[in-house]
């Protein structure tokens, strides 16, 4: 069902932790909102849930406005940050939990659609930690809530296990055809999980998109250098073309006079220093990660910028660098 | 876990749990408190009826200030030998090569368990000429020294040793660190001591030193009129809120000297004086725990000797099971609410509920009872003399430590259960009975056997509320010390201890399993 939050607001003895903070996701979408720690995602997504009290604005699931119900009369599942299973009961009774007796075919259902059928007589602890956050999962999933909220739900698991585990969240997702927000502050898993991104900061939604047009045109500086890597340089526009360390730059979009650039790491090529090239500098750093690595040079001009390159890194630490830019970049003016 | 070890967490709005406290709790608990505060806050009605000028004129009397001087008086010089007793005993176990300190470590910590009335009968029946001040120290002394040994022993356990190393490399001895740093916890375990002795009754009564409560009982029962009784009982509570308010304020400074837990174990002190040491410990140990042993053993074979009465025995063990058992049960009802209310949520409305209930842990007990019965008395005459109103003073007595077991069990489970159960469709009162309590049983039962094993052998509400003609185990051994029956007494005392002993040899055990883990 349709989720519509509207200019809610919140605050912790004094301090304001959601300002005017308006979100809507669409039905069957899967929604992450994406921020740092502190700003609020939680605090919205417990709104939601009916956990805490908005001060202010208005939450409605389905066209039925729930800002004042208790949280037994709003229809919306969780799955909490360490799956949080009822420790004294079964799998099969988790599952069952919001659903009335004897409804053992929905259990087998849900159960089913998280990969996990005929587990039901297993008690929690002898699951592993990706088959809790599942179970977690079919449980929100069984009484068929009108949204699903997901908070920071793999937080929990290795990293190994993180991507398989997504997956599985995301196919049950889709199959179940559930509304869906998931609250995280990982930018990796929100662009490769969701249909769309709400990037939150200090209390708001900042801007709602889909994975790729919230990375390749965020809406200011601010998101641009949350969501992925960014490198930022003081330049001057003067329409389609800025001028920056980094020499001329195409831009994407426009905009006039004094402002930043922002380029993504790979946008940034390092080579041999030749005639032809015009931004020059000195290898600073390297950062090795086994599937691609992170050059720091330090440009003639005094800047700094962070090139991400193939595993292979044929410069050392003190070798000379030609830098050139590929594709348009964004401006954003001061 | 060491501070750099400690995973950064987010910073996160503060939990409420479920936010506002739902009405299911709220009334329940809020009727709890009002159990727990009506009968100490009509206590001062009750005082005031008889007029200012009675209260002036009990107050004026020369008796009165007496009796200040003896009360405060023992509880200046119990509490002094108590911090002598306690420190010197953790700082021989904790810190110096002592031979046999596991042992005396767990004999200094069993004190706890005797009952200080036992343990009074067991002198005065040994030696009757130990009545009077020097009986109730002693008796006082060895029964108490435990509540600063146990914080003292925790310190010297928790302290860094690199804080001694620091002193003593800038010219300080190290002795002057140390004894700085477990003031805190010395001073917290003293008071609680003053606390203790101010609202002792049995002890004190069996060694015939009279103090305000032992009076505050004669009083009560000898005249008609109960005025002089409430007075009395209004200035104690006053000296002991005084005492309560001390001890507060020096817990919460006392956290600076067990901060961490640092890797390192200090260096142990050899010892010069080792036989004098040993000597030192094993008389407190033999004092406080064996003299009981054997003098109760004794007693028991020459009572076996004599007639015994085991039909008397037999009436008093059972009225003491089913009213201890009855107490159990209220006290943990009632504790239900309010430990969940403690546990979940914050705010003003829910530190009040749980801080009400620890009316029972500051205030003498005598003075608990005597508010119920004026209380019942005035508006609920036909429970007065009756078992319930027992069973009620036993759930205001207790409700501390039943709350306390009710809030720790339920802490032991994420509030996030129960917002998953509220988000899949149940009631605050469903998810109360199908989350909150089944997780938390274990906990709350053992909770409720310990304030059964702990109403078995309460003492001075049980003298002063039991029906006519009943008799529990407690009251029976201070009615035939008082009249000077010691063989008589033997196995009522047998049975105290054995029932005393329960509870510690149950948290021992439990210990002792999590080493093991």
């Amino acid at each position: 069902m349709r989720l519509i939050v509207t200019e809610v607001g919140k605050s912790f003895g004094g301090t304001p932790v959601l300002e005017r903070c308006s979100l809507t996701v669409a039905e069957g979408e899967l929604a992450a909102v994406l921020g740092p720690s502190g700003c609020g995602k939680t605090t919205l997504l417990r709104i939601v849930a009916g956990f805490e009290r908005a001060d202010a604005g208005s939450v409605t699931i389905g066209g039925r406005e729930v800002t004042g119900l208790p949280p037994e009369r709003r229809g919306v599942g969780i799955v909490p940050q360490e799956a949080a299973l009822f420790p004294h009961l079964t799998v099969a009774r988790n599952v069952g939990f919001g659903l009335p007796r004897g409804s053992r075919a929905r259990i087998e259902e849900c159960l089913e659609l998280v990969g996990l059928a005929g587990l039901g007589r297993r008690m929690p602890h002898e699951l592993s930690g990706g088959q809790q956050q599942r179970v977690a999962l079919a449980r929100a999933l069984a009484p068929r809530p009108g949204v699903v909220l997901l908070d920071e739900p793999f937080n929990a698991l290795d990293r190994s296990l993180r991507t398989s585990v997504r997956d599985e969240v995301r196919d049950a997702l889709k199959r179940a055809g559930a509304t869906a927000v998931l609250v995280t502050h990982d930018q990796e898993e929100a662009l490769s999980m969701a249909d769309s991104v709400a990037v939150m900061r200090q209390g708001r939604i900042v801007q709602k998109d889909t994975p790729v047009a919230v990375y390749s045109a965020p809406a200011d500086l601010g998101v641009a250098t949350f969501v992925g890597e960014a490198v930022v340089l003081k330049a001057f526009s003067s329409g389609d073309v800025a001028s920056c360390a980094l020499g001329e730059l195409r831009l994407r979009g426009a905009g006039r006079g004094a402002g930043h650039v922002a380029l993504r790491p790979e946008q940034l090529e390092l080579r041999e220093p030749g005639p032809e090239d015009r931004v020059l500098g000195r290898v600073e750093r390297l950062e090795y990660f086994g599937h691609d690595a992170a050059v720091t040079v330090g440009l003639d001009t005094g800047d700094a910028v962070r090139v991400r390159t193939g595993g292979e890194v044929p410069h050392r630490p003190g070798d000379r660098v030609g830098v050139a830019v590929r594709g348009p970049v964004l401006f954003f003016p001061e | 876990m060491s501070p750099t070890q400690a995973p950064e967490r987010p910073a996160r709005p503060p939990r409420r749990a479920l936010g506002r406290v739902p009405l299911v709790l709220l009334i329940p608990a809020a009727l709890t408190a009002l159990l727990a505060l009506a009968p100490v806050a009509y206590l001062v009605v009750r005082a005031g009826e008889g007029g200012l000028d009675t209260a002036v004129r009990v107050l004026a009397r020369p008796r009165t200030l007496e009796l200040a001087v003896r009360s405060l008086g023992l509880a200046a010089v119990v509490t002094a030998l108590c911090v002598i007793v306690g420190v010197s005993l953790a700082w021989l176990v904790v810190r110096t090569d002592l031979p046999g300190k596991r042992l005396f470590g767990a004999l200094a910590a069993l004190p706890l368990a005797v009952p200080s009335y036992v343990a009074a009968y067991t002198w005065v029946a040994a030696m009757p000429g130990v009545a009077g001040f020097g009986g109730a120290v002693l008796v006082l002394t060895l029964c108490s020294y435990p509540y600063v040994y146990l914080p003292v022993a925790a310190a010297l356990t928790r302290m860094d040793p690199a804080m001694e190393e620091v002193a003593q490399s800038l010219g300080r001895s190290r002795f002057s660190v140390v004894l700085r740093q477990l003031r805190p916890s010395a001073a917290a375990g003293g008071l609680l001591v003053a606390m203790y002795v101010l609202a002792e009754f049995g002890a004190v009564s069996i060694m015939r030193f009279d103090v305000f409560t032992t009076q505050i009982y004669t009083s009560y029962r000898a005249s008609f009129d109960r005025t002089p009784a409430a007075v009395l009982g209004l200035l104690l509570v006053l000296i002991t809120l005084l005492i309560v308010a001390a001890e507060a304020r020096t817990r919460g400074r006392a956290g600076y000297a067990t901060r961490g837990n640092p890797a390192r174990r200090p260096a142990v002190v050899r010892l010069r004086w080792k036989a004098l040491a040993l000597g030192w410990a094993g008389g407190v140990a033999a004092l406080a725990v064996g003299f009981p042993l054997v003098s109760i053993g004794y007693w028991l074979v020459e009572g076996a000797s004599a007639r015994m009465r085991a039909d008397l025995l037999g009436e008093a063990v059972t009225a003491t099971l089913a009213v201890s058992a009855a107490g159990a049960a209220l006290t943990t009802a009632l504790a239900i609410p309010v430990g969940i209310i403690a546990a979940r949520y914050r705010g003003r409305t829910a530190t009040f509920l749980e801080q009400s209930t620890y009316v029972g842990h500051s205030l003498p007990g005598i003075v608990i009872a005597l508010s119920l019965v004026f209380f019942a008395v005035r508006y609920a005459e036909p429970l007065y003399q009756r078992a319930p109103l027992l069973v009620i003073a036993y759930a205001v007595l207790f409700l501390p430590a039943a709350v306390g077991a009710v809030r720790a069990s339920v802490l032991q489970s994420p509030p996030v259960l129960e917002e998953v159960a509220r988000s899949l469709g149940r009631t605050p009162l469903q998810t109360v009975r199908q989350v909150t309590l089944p997780l938390a049983f274990p906990g709350v039962l053992a909770g409720a056997a310990l304030v059964f094993l702990t109403a078995m052998k309460e003492l001075p509400a049980t003298l002063l509320l039991r029906p006519t003609g009943m008799d529990t185990l407690a009251t029976r051994l201070w009615t035939e010390t008082g009249s000077a029956s010691y063989a008589a007494a033997a196995p009522y005392a047998a049975l105290l201890m054995l029932f005393a002993a329960i509870p510690g040899f149950l948290l021992g055990r439990r210990s002792v399993e999590d080493d093991r883990i």
